[in-house]
């Protein structure tokens, strides 16, 4: 009916779109499985449930709370309204300070605990994550 | 001071030639012959200049420690040593503004140079475009960003450059990634030219083949530098985050990599034109993406160093114009050659096709991974940032097919193939190849089809690759090195992600740390004065699975201006693999928080990139001896 020509190029259209199609439902679904949300000690706080996903909680490491010993550190992360209580054992990047801004990512155990398995570096001395800046701003 | 003014009133006669040169070039335009008038190269050249000295002052502005110009205050510090002085100028946003200013009449120079054999017209439009891509840098420096800034009372002491970044690695990296980002301008231009002067063909594709190579091998070496500088001094004991940063460097790599296979179709068999088109426009546009993203601050990422919001505005609106430009000469004005070229299946082009798919897939991974986020926050008003199991989920199960792909297409014919050479050979490399990564994966008590496969493929890469070295003649030399430290870098890659091992830990000096398999005891800690920072040194003695000992000594600096601490690690590097030390300070505790790594094939990573790269060298030294 058609000529060979026509039904390669059917067939190659055809092929083409169907894998654009399932490579976007995959990049979709992925994306959705591994984004990290960002959240405040008070926005934990006001949380209706738990789930076991991954976040990130940003605020001030507050004063006289780092705790060390040989295999793990606490601390409390606060955004001057609510606190949270974080346990981490892994690197700390240089500029953990107590009394400067930090972010954890890990996962929450219930409202008032945190099990990070990353803090996050910072290059700049200056330089505050915007998360943290919006939550201290907003307080 | 007096530099200052000489670097400001240069950048603005140059600027000035800029405009001079466009009445100048439609004058041209109009006699009808084949050599382009002397004096627009002048004219180029007197900019390359003017320019250059421009750049040459802000240098000797940093070398003099001149605080009355504003950039060298904030960046700068009489007690820095002198060569990271010299690379402070590149190290903040308006010296490296300058030196891309630099890159892009410079390449604009050599493109003029070069390109005497080609149509007049055609390397004046090249000109033309380049000129607004000039002219638009040109007002973005002076206007947002003025190198020269003067500040009035003269400060005694500068701001400094931020210890993180006073490293040898980091001093190099700006400008080979700009020679990258860059590079892909000349790209950009030229094809617009090409579509405007109906000169799409397959000698346009061999010469702008050259311009592709060129700006591919030094971002991709500009991306090496980058990951090695995270490795040693971020310690964080990796060498890719996926990282917003770092993606946006890879997202104009993986579209030069497509393109540099898509214009080899065009250039040997008239194909693919419009397909090489849109990769050449895209390619600049992406690299222009990065630096609007990097610069504007609207990326979260750790690499983000202080910015400013105006100069985001500005790059957005030259984007803008020029996606525009681009994007009205491709539509408009090109004219698709309506030759009916035979096209079958099963042939090099199809694979080279496929080699793009895959390609595109991976770069809208990249894409949508970096975008994601920024999107979300503007319409949803939520903070999300993306994971890196999304982007090894994506993207590893994919480079099965991508890895075999690569050992079957450069075997095909053009044309047409009928799998001559796929022969017993083949297979059974093939089945020692999966059966050898079993044996690796058994060896260690890992098991699963998936990274058998995975190993697999990559191992039977790197055989192929190998053999053709041997087997045939050297037509495509530069192809089969490349292709061959692509196999070896996935390799290391995969290996080093299995078998590393870490250990964290808090620990005082003195003590002692037992783990599963040997210890690690902090000896001593000594403190020494250097030019511009304390430098504390730990020793640590090291009893290893093997019952070797070795010390590493790693350290922190503390920085005098600005006050910052950074640690450098110590890394004992051997063919086989990397042992990494990094300790950090918890402020007001006697523990010191350290991370021991053990790194397989590390140093292979390295190596694999840089003959990644070279076989893009290859291809212009290997022409001129033959």
């Amino acid at each position: 009916m058609y000529g060979k020509k026509v039904k390669l190029r059917a067939l190659l259209i055809s092929l083409l779109l169907v894998s654009a199609i399932l490579s976007i439902f995959l990049v979709l679904k992925s994306l959705e499985e591994n984004v990290i949300y960002f959240q405040s000690p008070t926005e934990i706080r006001n949380l209706s449930e738990i789930d076991n996903k991954k976040i990130r909680v940003g605020g001030m490491v507050k004063d006289n709370s780092i705790l060390i010993n040989p295999d793990k550190i606490t601390f409390v992360i606060t955004d001057f309204k609510n606190e949270i209580n974080v346990s981490y054992s892994g690197s700390v990047p240089n500029l953990f300070e107590e009394g400067k801004g930090v972010v954890a990512e890990g996962f929450l155990k219930d409202r008032n605990f945190f099990i990070a398995d990353k803090i996050l570096a910072k290059h700049d001395e200056n330089y505050m994550p915007p998360e943290v800046k919006e939550a201290l701003e907003g307080k | 001071m007096l530099f200052s003014q000489l670097g400001y009133y240069s950048l603005i006669f140059a600027l000035i030639f800029s405009v001079i040169l466009i009445p100048t070039v439609h004058r041209d335009l109009k006699i009808v012959n084949n050599v382009i008038n002397p004096k627009i190269l002048t004219v180029v050249f007197l900019q390359l200049f003017l320019v250059l000295l421009s750049f040459i002052c802000l240098v000797i502005s940093f070398i003099n420690s001149d605080f009355s110009n504003e950039t060298v205050y904030n960046h700068s510090h009489t007690t820095k040593p002198l060569f990271y002085k010299i690379s402070g100028t590149w190290g903040n946003h308006e010296g490296s503004l300058l030196l891309c200013l630099l890159i892009l009449i410079l390449f604009i120079f050599i493109f003029l140079l070069t390109s005497k054999k080609e149509p007049k017209k055609y390397r004046i439009f090249t000109l033309l475009f380049q000129q607004i891509i000039i002219i638009g840098f040109f007002l973005f420096l002076l206007i947002t960003s003025n190198p020269f800034n003067y500040l009035f009372p003269i400060p005694t002491e500068g701001l400094g450059l931020n210890p993180i970044l006073q490293d040898p690695a980091l001093a190099i990296h700006p400008p080979i990634l700009y020679l990258g980002y860059i590079g892909s301008s000349i790209i950009f231009s030229s094809s617009l030219a090409a579509i405007t002067q109906n000169y799409v063909n397959n000698k346009w594709a061999k010469n702008l083949k050259n311009w592709v190579i060129v700006s591919w091998f030094f971002l991709t070496i500009g991306i090496m530098l980058g990951s090695i500088w995270a490795y040693y001094e971020l310690g964080w004991g990796g060498f890719w985050f996926w990282d917003p940063v770092e993606n946006i460097s890879l997202m104009p790599w993986l579209c030069l990599t497509a393109l540099i296979h898509s214009i080899i179709v065009l250039e040997k068999r008239s194909l693919l034109a419009s397909w090489t088109l849109i990769l050449s426009i895209t390619s600049f546009t992406l690299s222009m993406c990065g630096t609007f993203l990097v610069r504007s601050g609207i990326l979260n990422s750790v690499h983000t160093f202080a910015n400013d919001p105006k100069r985001g505005i500005f790059i957005l609106i030259f984007l803008f114009v020029l996606i525009l430009i681009a994007l009205f000469i491709f539509f408009v004005l090109y004219k698709p050659n309506k030759e009916q070229q035979k096209n079958f299946l099963f042939s090099k082009e199809t694979s080279i096709l496929l080699n793009n798919c895959f390609m595109m897939y991976f770069l809208s991974v990249v894409l949508v991974g970096t975008v994601y986020p920024i999107f979300l926050e503007v319409i949803a008003d939520e903070k999300i940032s993306v994971g890196p199991p999304f982007y090894t989920k994506l993207l590893i199960p994919f480079l099965i097919p991508f890895l075999i792909l690569m050992t079957i297409g450069p075997n095909t014919k053009w044309i047409k193939d009928n799998f001559n050479f796929i022969n017993v050979r083949l297979i059974l490399l093939f089945i020692i190849s999966i059966l050898l990564s079993y044996l690796i994966l058994r060896e260690i008590g890992l098991s699963g089809l998936f990274s058998t496969v995975l190993i697999g493929s990559a191992l039977y890469l790197f055989f192929i690759t190998v053999m053709d070295f041997f087997v045939k003649n050297q037509i495509n030399l530069s192809q089969k090195i490349s292709h061959f430290g692509f196999s070896l870098l996935v390799l290391s890659i995969i290996l080093n992600g299995i078998f590393s091992s870490e250990i964290i830990t808090n620990i005082k000096v003195g003590e002692k740390y037992d783990f599963k398999r040997g210890s690690i005891y902090f000896e001593k800690i000594n403190n020494f004065e250097k030019q511009n920072y304390i430098s504390i040194v730990g020793t640590f003695r090291i009893y290893d699975d093997n019952g070797k000992e070795i010390y590493l000594k790693p350290e922190l600096r503390i920085f005098n201006q600005p006050i910052m601490i950074t640690s450098e690690a110590d890394i004992k590097t051997s063919f086989y693999s990397d042992k990494f030390l990094v300790m950090n300070l918890v402020k007001g505790n006697d523990f010191y928080n350290i991370r021991y790594q053990t790194k397989p094939f590390m140093i292979w990573i390295w190596l694999s990139t840089i003959i990644l790269a070279s076989g893009g060298l290859v291809n212009f030294f290997y022409k001129k001896i033959k």
